[in-house]
């Protein structure tokens, strides 16, 4: 087994599932001839030839409705958001028509499209580059999102998403890129809607999605080597579907649950899954279900206080001991 | 009356441009139509002869009520009977009256939706985490009862494992917040102190006040003849110790334990416990008894105890005690009893009243077997070997009669321990 | 306010309609006398079907908003009886003449609009939402310019799989100012897309007219130049200069693979929705001089006439038979069953509606 990036891991998957089905097609802005604004797809070009990498101008909303258009005749489009900020000036592309055709139509019509790119805070460019919409979008039926925070999943669920035949949005993020990890060499994918325990415990569970899993571990550690908890960490990878039951199971085992994501709190991810535990394992829980959220303001430009507003390992720590009370 | 607008439900006629008898073609205006949002025209959609008109300028009609009819010249128009009248009025919909103010502080609390748990007296919510009461629930535990150490007081999972593993029955505790005054000459038994209370002594603390508070205890006494108990128990140890050196020996409590099962066989109504609304009776009999801990006491249970062997039942108890010392006791061993043993004989007590476990409905208290002179039944004044067993019943579930019932059996089974083995 | 100093019209627009200078266009010349027949049911059609859904709609049988077609048949029915095997249209929401004109049927059109389970769309579309693929027919789409770039990407779907065909989207006038329809223009024109808008220009953006909303170099299509795209000016009334026209624009899609804007010239006789009083912004003569002097169907019936091609007994007939079917499709419409509270949840993914031993995703994707 390789160890490589994440970013690599994404590009492998692109290049496998290219070479796979020639009805695949890269595109986004820098994604050819720059190799990528993040060099997620560096080198494509050069195997691929202009055809199947494809730059495309400033144009969010052109472009994405032209992936929206291609995929309803057979196309497997995966485009790249240099920001899934800048999906907001594309956003009656991706939720009008990419998440309501098939309904609108009765059936009639499918959107296997791919859209892809980084999500996240905490790289210093403030408010307006830094968006996290997985919770916005997943609150549409008929769209898929994932987020992957390990280079496994990001290959796995990358190719499960290329090969989906329903429109599956991919939040990745920058800072996760050249975080290094184990990936077969083998053709294989991580399904979409299936959850994984990064981390076993019994006195806490901790649900994560995204770069907060990794925050997750490294709390959890400080918490079994300075508290002696054990905590179990969750990782949704998939926000739609959700592995309802990977979460419920944990918090059957643990009773206590903190969830941790690097959105905003309002009407976040884990507002459905705090929903999710107190219908459905209200008799497990033997605390209130705490949240870490990014601190909820848009986020600010100052490197030194944007790292404290993003959820961090003491923060984390902090909220766990409230909920082991 | 038309639809004109996506959100009409009544309209206006506010004026014809037609009479009846007139021929109209498509797109022609008959006239204009006041909707929620604008006054319309009213084009037509069928050409024809206007046969009648139903509604005169004027009126307000809901949508699909009839206003005029179009046909061919001599056709008879239809009657409108079936439609909706125009409305001259607002709707005389009956509005229903609002009840007059509720005093919602009469209204009684519903019941404690668990059996086991005693309506709170004072009214205040027992604060409790949901696994915790799941957990009370099923060991039969009061939560109200219990200590929390959760946040603010909070009953936590952690709570209801440490009550569970505590006794039921504890010595009396002595009165609260006594100001005493120090030793006069500065060199007492002890240092004065207050000394922090872990868990168990805390649960002990509260639930024995609960009970002693809230169940209305009444109490029975019974002298036992344990002269033929003592004679069986000497012989069966004998024959067990011939048999090889790891064999078990039969202890005074193993004979009571047994015969409190078979006691409870025969009379059924005192292995029972009172539900807030309804007395549950139970169908096995799962019989726990007290050991004492250098910091508190335990109540391991030995289930299914009327299904046992007097063998089976000294095995298990012999179990439960070396694990109730070592704290190796799990929450299920010391949960779920229907009826509960105290003896107090080793340390030479003649008699005593134990509180109620609850949710049991009542405790067994025994005392030590003494030499005393008694009558015997040649009114003979002879040696005895007697043994004074006391019962607290929980009034709201036993009566006198049943109470002394089961000490009738119970005395009945001790004076003549063959019954036991039958 | 900026305003043009020489409108781009097309002559024809200028005067009542006559004999059409465009019916000696090889495009039409060519057309047997049961084409042109055809194609004058068609427009029949949608006209008969539209003023039969104002009855349906004024019972109150559809809901939500009824944007109709009848004034603008000439633009779907000119420019649709040209299209081959891989040509594809897309629209935006005034789409029932679309729709009958790539042969959807009334009955599944009319059962759409009064949400029943029988419409094209299973009564989960809407007169906003008609689709019909497997005729090309992709939608239907009720976001003012939403449409444009979906066209781009069906054009280049095209192109991809080196098929010879093209796109053609429609928009109406008060599209235009849409920033989507802006990236298609340059899209399609940066890519050479087969690609073809129409802009169905019926003089008012909803009660806005043109005057009040756009800013343009004499007309909507010549802003094609700043994308340096071809473009054109149609009389909408025609169908014959219709077709002539678009013709061209099928030619340079087809041998060339570069796009053009259309912009056709048509009238709407009714609101912009049923909900539109249709009294402030437009005056009643002005509808009656287009019903009475410009009248696609109209026209299109004396040219048929003149040519000899119908007789007035013909077109009687084929009148008849028009207004019979869509009688017809109202009562299949009333009759026919609404959709189920378990269809809510259909059709919102393609892998829940087609579980199978090889599905791979898991979880929860339809939340209580």
């Amino acid at each position: 087994m390789a160890v490589i990036s994440y970013r690599e891991a994404l590009r492998a998957a692109m290049r496998e599932e290219l070479k796979r089905d020639d009805k695949v097609v890269i595109m986004g802005e820098e994604v050819a001839q720059f190799n990528g604004a993040y060099k997620v797809t560096e080198g494509l070009l050069k195997e691929f030839g202009p055809k199947r990498v494809v730059d495309t101008p400033i144009s969010e909303a052109g472009f994405i409705g032209l992936g929206i258009g291609a995929s309803m005749l057979g196309i497997r489009p995966v485009m790249e958001l240099m920001f899934w900020s800048f999906s907001y000036v594309a956003f009656d592309q991706i939720v009008n028509n990419a998440g309501n055709i098939r309904y609108m139509s009765g059936g009639l019509i499918n959107c296997p499209i791919v859209i892809r790119g980084p999500a996240n805070g905490g790289t210093n460019v403030g408010a307006t580059h830094s968006h996290t919409p997985e919770a916005i979008l997943a609150s549409h039926p008929g769209i898929k999102v994932v987020c992957p925070a390990t280079p496994y999943d990001a290959k796995g669920l990358l190719k499960a998403a290329i090969r989906d035949n329903d429109p599956v949005y991919v939040m990745e993020n920058t800072i996760l890129y050249n975080d290094k990890g184990e990936v077969p060499d083998e053709d294989y994918i991580v399904p979409l809607g299936v959850a994984d325990v990064k981390r076993e415990g019994i006195d806490l569970t901790i649900v994560a999605h995204g770069r907060a899993v990794i925050t997750s571990l490294k709390a959890a550690e400080i918490l079994e080597q300075e508290h002696g908890v054990s905590v179990e960490v969750v990782d949704l990878r998939s926000i739609r579907p959700l592995d309802e039951e990977t979460i419920l199971a944990s918090v059957r085992k643990t009773h206590r649950a903190l969830l941790v994501e690097e959105n905003k709190p309002f009407c976040g991810v884990d507002a459905q899954v705090a929903y999710l535990i107190q219908s459905k394992a209200f008799d497990e829980l033997d605390a209130p279900i705490h949240r870490v959220s990014s601190i909820d303001a848009p986020q600010i430009y100052c490197k030194r206080m944007e790292d404290q507003q993003l959820p961090d390992v003491n923060r984390v720590v902090r909220e766990a001991l409230k909920v082991l009370a | 009356m038309p639809k004109l607008s996506d959100t009409m439900s009544v309209g206006t006629l506010v004026k014809w441009n037609i009479k009846e008898g007139q021929v109209v073609a498509f797109g022609d205006i008959l006239g204009e139509v006041e909707t929620d949002k604008a006054t319309m025209e009213l084009s037509c959609t069928v050409p024809g002869t206007i046969l009648k008109i139903y509604a005169p300028a004027g009126s307000q009609l809901p949508v699909g009520a009839p206003i005029c009819a179009i046909g061919k010249k001599g056709e008879a128009a239809p009657e409108p009977s079936a439609a909706p009248a125009p409305k001259a009025a607002a709707p005389a919909t009956a509005v229903p009256a609002i009840p007059e103010k509720t005093d919602v502080s009469c209204i009684p609390a519903a019941p404690a939706s668990s059996g086991s748990v005693a309506p709170q007296s004072d009214g205040s919510r027992t604060k409790a985490s949901p696994y915790a009461k799941r957990m009370a629930e099923k060991a039969a535990l009061n939560v109200a009862a219990l200590a929390g150490s959760g946040p603010g007081g909070r009953v936590v999972g952690r709570d209801v494992a440490a009550a569970a593993s505590a006794p039921a029955v504890a010595a009396p505790s002595g009165p609260l917040n006594v100001a005493v005054a120090p030793p006069a000459d500065g060199k007492g038994i002890q240092p004065d102190a207050d000394v922090p209370v872990g868990g168990m002594r805390q649960t002990i603390a509260r639930r024995l006040l609960e009970s002693k508070i809230t169940v209305p205890h009444f109490y029975l006494e019974v002298e036992v003849d344990a002269a033929p108990l003592m004679a069986m128990r000497e012989s069966l140890n004998k024959r067990l110790a011939d048999a090889g050196a790891d064999a078990i020996k039969l202890s005074v409590n193993d004979f009571i334990l047994k015969a409190s099962a078979e006691a409870l066989r025969r009379v059924p109504a005192v292995n029972a416990s009172w539900a807030g609304t309804s007395i549950r009776t139970h169908g096995a009999v799962h019989l726990s008894f007290g050991v004492a801990l250098e910091d508190g006491l335990v109540t391991p249970v030995i289930r299914d105890a009327h299904a046992k062997t007097l063998k089976d039942i000294a095995v298990e108890a012999k179990s439960l005690i070396g694990k109730a010392r070592s704290k190796k006791l799990t929450p299920n061993e010391m949960s779920g009893s229907t009826f509960t043993v105290t003896n107090l004989g080793m340390y030479g007590v003649t008699g005593f009243f134990g509180i109620i476990n609850v949710p049991n409905a009542a405790i067994l208290s025994v005392g030590a077997t003494i030499k005393k002179p008694v009558v015997d039944a040649q009114d003979r004044l002879v040696i005895g070997h007697r043994m004074v067993i006391g019962l607290s019943g929980d009034h709201r579930v036993v009566d006198g009669a049943n109470g002394a019932q089961f000490l009738q059996a119970l005395k009945q089974l001790l004076e003549e321990p063959a019954l036991m083995l039958i | 306010m900026a305003k043009p100093a020489v409108l781009t019209h097309p002559e024809s627009l200028k005067r009542p309609a006559g004999p059409s200078d465009y019916a000696k266009d090889p495009v039409n010349a060519s057309m047997s006398k049961a084409e042109k027949i055809a194609l004058y049911t068609k427009m029949a059609r949608i006209r008969h079907f539209e003023q039969r859904c104002i009855r349906i709609y004024q019972q109150g049988k559809i809901g939500g908003f009824l944007h109709l077609y009848v004034g603008q048949e000439a633009v779907a029915a000119g420019t649709i009886s040209l299209l081959g095997k891989h040509d594809h249209i897309i629209t935006g929401y005034r789409d029932h003449g679309h729709g009958l004109m790539v042969g959807m049927g009334m009955n599944e059109c009319m059962a759409e609009l009064t949400g029943r389970v029988t419409g094209c769309s299973q009564g989960k579309g809407g007169s906003m939402h008609y689709f019909a693929p497997d005729k090309n027919y992709w939608g239907g789409h009720g976001i003012v310019g939403g449409q444009a770039p979906l066209g781009t990407g069906l054009a280049y779907a095209v192109k991809y799989m080196g098929l010879k065909g093209s796109c053609l989207a429609y928009m109406g006038d008060g599209a235009v100012n849409q920033g989507a329809v802006h990236e298609a223009y340059n899209l399609a024109a940066l890519w050479d897309l087969p690609m073809i808008f129409v802009i169905e220009n019926n003089g008012y953006s909803m009660g806005t007219s043109q005057e009040r909303s756009t800013a343009h170099p004499g007309c909507l299509a010549k802003r094609a130049e700043g994308y340096d795209m071809a473009w054109d000016v149609i009389n909408g009334h025609d169908v014959y200069e219709v077709r002539a026209k678009t013709a061209l624009a099928l030619k340079r899609a087809h041998e060339e693979s570069k796009p053009t804007v259309l912009e056709i010239f048509t009238y709407r006789y009714f609101g912009h929705s049923m909900a539109d009083p249709d009294k402030t912004y437009r005056d009643k003569e002005e509808i009656k001089e287009y019903r009475e002097k410009k009248d696609p169907v109209l026209a299109f019936e004396q040219e048929l006439l003149r040519e000899k091609v119908l007789t007035p007994e013909l077109s009687q007939e084929i009148n008849d038979a028009a207004m019979a079917e869509a009688d017809k499709a109202a009562v299949f419409a009333d009759e026919s069953p609404d959709p189920t509270v378990a269809d809510i949840t259909k059709h919102i993914y393609w892998e829940e509606d087609n579980r199978g031993p090889d599905t791979t995703s898991r979880g929860t994707i339809i939340f209580e």
